[in-house]
């Protein structure tokens, strides 16, 4: 047999059977990573921080999912089901150092499928439908850009490794969604009459969820800081784009505290469906 | 070192030769992510591994592959460890494995970025070179291609599609 021909044999190989095909019998993403809670960090604290972060990026994910056979073209369906790639896998590593560190022992997938969506802490900028592409892109842009600023603080300095850890490999990737959202609001926002016209309503769209984003930056950070570094971003896509910044009006309450837009509990429906038409079940 | 020697080759040089499953020209070592072979008195094989991109799907299969193969080699006690920082990047595959990538019809990544990436619009990026006939009239066609870590590029002079690995 030819060397390449049977790159995921082993993965059938293996005398496990949940493990039948690539993909299946997903395991701890942060196996054999020292797990232990260093001194002087608050385990709840830090476990509301990854949840969190984790829930922002798991729905992301999913919404960015929804993509796949209804892009404008192949290569942006394959360039957001890569992004969704991404940040599932941030959302993984996550959502397993929650379950180490908040003494539940629940795993990824007891986080991900068996959370209703009050039990959610995501913001409700990622919950939000798809829509049309140009909100699509509005909103990757704006969430790329506070997480990449989130993340380059938490890789700088936070007290965790393993969160440090997850955050520096996280900020990589972020600037590369944030570029790729960026140059799709310009090719729009200074596009055609009607291509200008859907960029902008993109971003009208988002904007009474961008003021949650600077409300849910981790404590200890300084979050002026990251709503400048934001704005600034967004002030130079817009100016490359003619586009306005609209305002970022004040909504009253957050994700990080439960509230939800009725849009969560459908999205979580389907994603959960298979988990718990079969419990226990591996796949 | 192993007191015993069972086999004649080394756990880490059967560490070393496991292909990567998504760039089977390149070994696990070529692409950087083989971070550790640790071969204890015991018998015992500890392989730390780090994923190039955090939702990586190929990390498990390479788990796999890495014990399958150390198993075959006569190493009955194999561990594979996740290790996350420092974080994976392009400028860790190797010479070897940039002239596999080329020989395969993949253009290697140019050097990775260092510190914060500012954003930058309508700037002029860096000309890669066409795998194929060697022109460096290229185009991108896309910044993702079949996997994470590639990006969809075009040559002007030959017309051919390629890949090629994204720098990070």
């Amino acid at each position: 047999m030819r060397e390449d021909d049977h790159v995921y044999l082993s993965l059938a190989e293996e005398q496990d059977d949940s493990r039948w095909a690539f993909g299946t019998g997903f395991e701890d993403p942060l196996h054999g990573v020292d797990t232990t809670v260093p001194d002087g960090v608050d385990p709840v604290e830090l476990a509301a921080l990854c949840l969190g972060l984790g829930d922002d990026a798991l729905v992301a994910s999913q919404r960015l999912a929804e993509w796949c056979t209804r892009a404008p073209e192949l290569e942006e369906e394959v360039a957001l089901a890569n992004i969704g790639l991404d940040l599932l896998g941030q959302a993984r590593m996550l959502l397993t150092r929650v379950g180490q560190v908040d003494g539940s022992g629940r795993s990824e997938d007891d986080l991900a499928y068996l959370r209703e969506s009050e039990d959610y802490r995501n913001v409700r900028l990622v919950e939000l439908p798809n829509g049309d592409f140009a909100f699509s892109m509005a909103r990757l842009l704006v969430f790329s850009a506070q997480r990449l600023a989130v993340f380059e603080r938490l890789a700088a300095g936070h007290p965790d490794p393993v969160l440090r850890a997850v955050a520096a490999k996280g900020v990589k990737e972020l600037a590369y969604h944030r570029q790729y959202a960026a140059e799709w609001v310009v090719r729009l926002g200074d596009g055609t009459d009607e291509s200008h016209r859907r960029m902008q309503e993109g971003l009208d769209t988002i904007a009474p969820y961008v003021d949650e984003l600077f409300r849910a930056v981790p404590s200890g950070q300084d979050v002026r800081e990251v709503r400048d570094e934001v704005g600034a971003v967004l002030a130079q896509v817009a100016a490359a784009a003619t586009l306005a910044v609209p305002d970022f009006e004040v909504m009253a309450g957050s994700g990080r505290d439960g509230v939800h837009t009725p849009c969560l509990a459908p999205l979580l429906f389907e994603m959960q469906s298979v988990a718990r038409a079969l419990p226990g079940g591996s796949w | 070192m192993s007191v015993s020697q069972r086999t004649t080759t080394s756990a880490r040089e059967v560490a070393e030769r496991v292909a990567d499953p998504e760039l089977p020209m390149l070994t696990l070592a070529d692409l950087g992510v083989l971070r550790d072979v640790a071969e204890a008195a015991d018998g015992s094989v500890t392989v730390a591994l780090t994923p190039t991109y955090s939702g990586c799907p190929a990390m498990a299969e390479m788990r796999a592959d890495v014990v399958r193969s150390l198993h075959e080699a006569g190493y009955a006690d194999v561990r594979v460890t996740t290790v996350l920082d420092p974080p994976w990047t392009s400028d860790w595959i190797s010479e070897d494995g940039r002239r596999k990538l080329a020989e395969y019809g993949v253009a290697p990544p140019g050097e990775a970025p260092r510190g914060p990436v500012p954003l930058t619009l309508g700037g002029v990026r860096r000309a890669v070179e066409c795998p194929r006939c060697g022109s460096r009239d290229t185009e991108e066609t896309s910044r993702f291609s079949s996997t994470a870590c590639k990006a969809l590029w075009r040559c002007r002079a030959c017309s051919e599609p390629f890949e090629q690995v994204k720098e990070i």
